[in-house]
């Protein structure tokens, strides 16, 4: 009887949906992109739809990523979910430990014969996304790396020169110095905290953010997120807190309305910030590199990525399969790439889109949006670089910033925060290595 | 002797109740059903697999003095925030009751804010308070205090429960409004006659023949700042700064949905809900007896 009002209900809508799409093959791809970044995408979908006649694209938005990774898992559940799932790095690997969930990219690719060359991807986003044997997994889409962007009519007004040299924390820590005795009420403001001033200052200065290769080589991986180099960094922005230059907005990226509005001198946020940040800035701002302790580790190695890759659910049929692989392939190809790095500030994931850009003179015309580029391939990534695979790491985040929190009221020192921070995400990385087994 | 109406057969009366029956089976026995088995599992997130911990989950949750704190906390939030919902809502009411002209606009005004669901009210207060924006926060920072409940705790607690307690003195207000009407005047003139002033008759007559209704609103605004005032935290602090605002509630929405930890989020619901039965329960055992009909 159910199966009866399923089906009638399903032969309903297909008889009302637009005449001409029954021959094609419909893909649902489920994302989490709203704003300017909602039409680009949605422009993306349309012009692979207009690209061929086989296949078509239905793209949704489900809500931010932590919503987006919830309607997917709930859909599974219910056995609706879609073709295309996109997941936020921190989603990562919980996907990965759901082999009964998810049909791995380089299967998808290799069944469809959809053009795929997995080294064609810059190796420090690729290898986020890559299985311990080699294989990609998931296919990167847009990925970001943090940067450090200067509001140079405030860097003016304090009287600090705007072309400082800030590539090194000794620096800024200067300029921070100098900035609020200009007067400037709001030196530095950041965004993801843990994100860009924990999990990427370790790999930046190539030291373990969490044992086991960061969780790459396996689930029972521990957090490392204590060590000196960690501490001594948030101390020093404890200080920085305690000083009044060091502006704490929230925990996601509330810094940037601050900053856009022109009220903070620096700010650390994503290069995809890039796109707001332009859009809304009424005054001269830079791009500079993120900065680093000179002298601590191996620093600069190189910086790690934040956004998101898409996933393959499982449980459809291979005919379907094919136009999720040509689906994936359009959107890796290079004129595709180039155009979503350009207008976005995402990272080209593709060495050959980079070039392309670098060709059309973008980054002349635009400079500082190759920064993000560089920082991240300048070198190999090492164990430590690779970028960061751990369980229930949405929540361990969560942990995170509480404890950061603490750190900033000055209810705590940053060792006890840190030490507090392993002990509570080490119980759920626990749980998770449980449940995964 | 009690009178009582009787039904012929059986049929009717099952007809009758079957709707809230059926309505309670399915949206709540059920559910607590699935919770109760649930918590003692540690599935993972895609539902592939289940493993079966005995009380585990249970035991996870109560070694967690984060999560033991949690209770104080919800201890707190829940007290404020039905004080600060009756409280004013009994005061606006009395004040209305005294009204001869033009009590229907204030009924009206007053009720409004009951309209606005829970995470709209978070938003509405977030924005006036809004660190960089907020009206009340600038204001705030002309007398010279600096608002920044994005790192300081108390100031986080205080308006998420001014935010919960906001919508909330409608509702308490229509039912005082109500039970105050019902009042007799023959008690409250035979009062006045003896010489006795207005607030002597309210602490000394009116209030004692509402105690039914206060009674009603403790139990239903206790439930209320237990589970419904979930959208407000959600909207306003996350649970933070630190963990000062993370109520039970609130853990069950983060450790589920954000921590796909559906074992411990389950775990959490049980307890919950012995811990609201177990205060329902206290209510009406010792604060009934208090209470005259």
């Amino acid at each position: 009887m159910k199966k009866l009002v399923f089906g009638a209900i399903a032969a309903a809508t297909t008889a009302m949906s637009p005449i001409g799409a029954y021959a094609q093959t419909e893909i649902q791809f489920w994302h989490a992109f709203t704003g300017r970044l909602g039409e680009l995408v949605a422009a993306q979908v349309e012009e692979f739809n207009a690209s061929q006649s086989d296949y078509t694209v239905v793209a949704s938005h489900k809500g931010n990523y932590s919503e987006t990774l919830n309607a997917g898992i709930a859909a599974f559940r219910a056995g609706e979910q879609p073709h295309v799932l996109m997941v936020f790095e921190v989603g990562t690997a919980t996907m990965m430990a759901a082999g009964g969930a998810i049909k791995p990219v380089y299967e998808v690719m290799a069944e469809s014969g959809a053009e795929f060359d997995s080294d064609a991807y810059i190796g420090a986003v690729k290898g986020y996304y890559t299985s311990a044997d080699g294989q990609m997994l998931s296919l990167p889409f847009n990925s970001s790396t943090p940067v450090l962007w200067v509001n140079r009519d405030a860097m003016e007004a304090a009287g600090v020169d705007p072309d400082t040299d800030l590539s090194t924390w000794q620096n800024v820590d200067a300029v921070l110095e100098q900035l609020k005795a200009g007067g400037e009420d709001c030196p530095l403001v950041t965004a993801w905290q843990s994100w860009i001033h924990l999990e990427n200052l370790s790999a930046y200065h190539d030291v373990p953010f969490a044992t086991k290769d960061n969780g790459f080589a396996g689930t029972d991986t521990e957090l490392a997120l204590n060590g000196e180099v960690q501490v001594a960094h948030l101390s020093k922005m404890g200080e920085w807190a305690k000083d009044g230059k060091f502006i704490y907005t929230g925990r996601r990226n509330e810094g940037g309305a601050n900053f856009r509005a022109g009220e903070c001198a620096l700010f650390t946020e994503s290069s995809a910030g890039y796109a707001g940040i332009k859009a809304e800035a009424e005054f001269a701002f830079d791009v500079r590199p993120l900065p680093y302790w000179e002298g601590v580790g191996n620093a600069p190695q190189n910086t790690i990525i934040g956004g998101a890759s898409l996933w393959v659910m499982q449980g459809h049929e291979a005919e379907e399969y094919k136009g999720v692989g040509e689906f994936l392939s359009f959107l890796s190809s290079t004129p595709v790439q180039a155009k979503w790095h350009q207008d976005t500030g995402y990272l080209p994931i593709t060495v050959a889109a980079g070039e392309a850009t670098k060709e059309a003179g973008f980054y002349d015309e635009n400079p500082g949006t190759d920064v993000a580029v560089i920082q991240m391939t300048a070198k190999q990534p090492t164990a430590n670089s690779n970028g960061i695979r751990l369980g229930s790491f949405d929540q361990i985040r969560g942990i995170i910033d509480e404890e950061l929190e603490g750190i900033w009221a000055g209810d705590k020192t940053a060792q006890e925060a840190m030490d507090s921070a392993k002990e509570r995400g080490d119980a759920l990385l626990r749980r998770f290595e449980q449940a995964s087994k | 002797m009690e009178k009582r109406v009787t039904f012929r057969g059986w049929l009717l009366p099952l007809c009758l109740i079957a709707p809230q029956v059926i309505i309670s089976v399915v949206f709540f026995f059920y559910p607590a059903g699935q919770a109760i088995w649930q918590s003692l599992f540690i599935p993972d997130p895609f539902g592939l697999s289940m493993q079966y911990v005995g009380l585990g989950n249970f035991e996870y949750l109560l070694s967690d003095k984060f999560y033991r704190a949690s209770f104080v906390t919800t201890a707190v939030f829940s007290i404020l925030v039905t004080l600060a919902s009756m409280i004013p809502a009994l005061f606006l009411a009395v004040l209305a009751d005294r009204l001869i002209k033009g009590s229907g606009v204030y009924r009206t005004l007053l009720i409004w804010p009951y309209a606005v669901a829970p995470a709209v009210a978070g938003v509405l207060w977030l924005f006036m308070f809004n660190t960089r924006v907020g009206v009340v926060s600038w204001y705030l920072g002309q007398l010279g205090y600096d608002w920044n409940h994005v790192l300081n705790g108390s100031e986080a607690m205080g308006l998420v429960v001014v935010a919960s307690a906001w919508g909330r003195i409608s509702y308490n207000f229509l039912f005082f409004f109500a039970a105050l009407q019902a009042v007799p005047r023959s008690v409250i003139e035979a009062a006045a006659i003896d010489g006795a002033r207005f607030w002597r008759r309210f602490f000394t007559i009116v209030l004692p023949l509402l105690s039914p209704t206060t009674f009603f609103l403790l139990v239903v605004n206790v439930v209320y700042s237990f589970f419904e005032t979930f959208g407000v935290i959600h909207t306003i602090t996350s649970g933070g700064p630190q963990q000062s605002t993370t109520i039970l509630v609130y853990k069950v929405f983060s450790d589920g949905f954000v921590g796909q930890d559906l074992g411990s989020s389950s775990a959490q619901s049980v307890i919950l809900l012995i811990v609201v039965g177990l205060l329902t329960v206290l209510q009406f055992k010792f604060v009934e007896k208090r209470v005259h009909y």
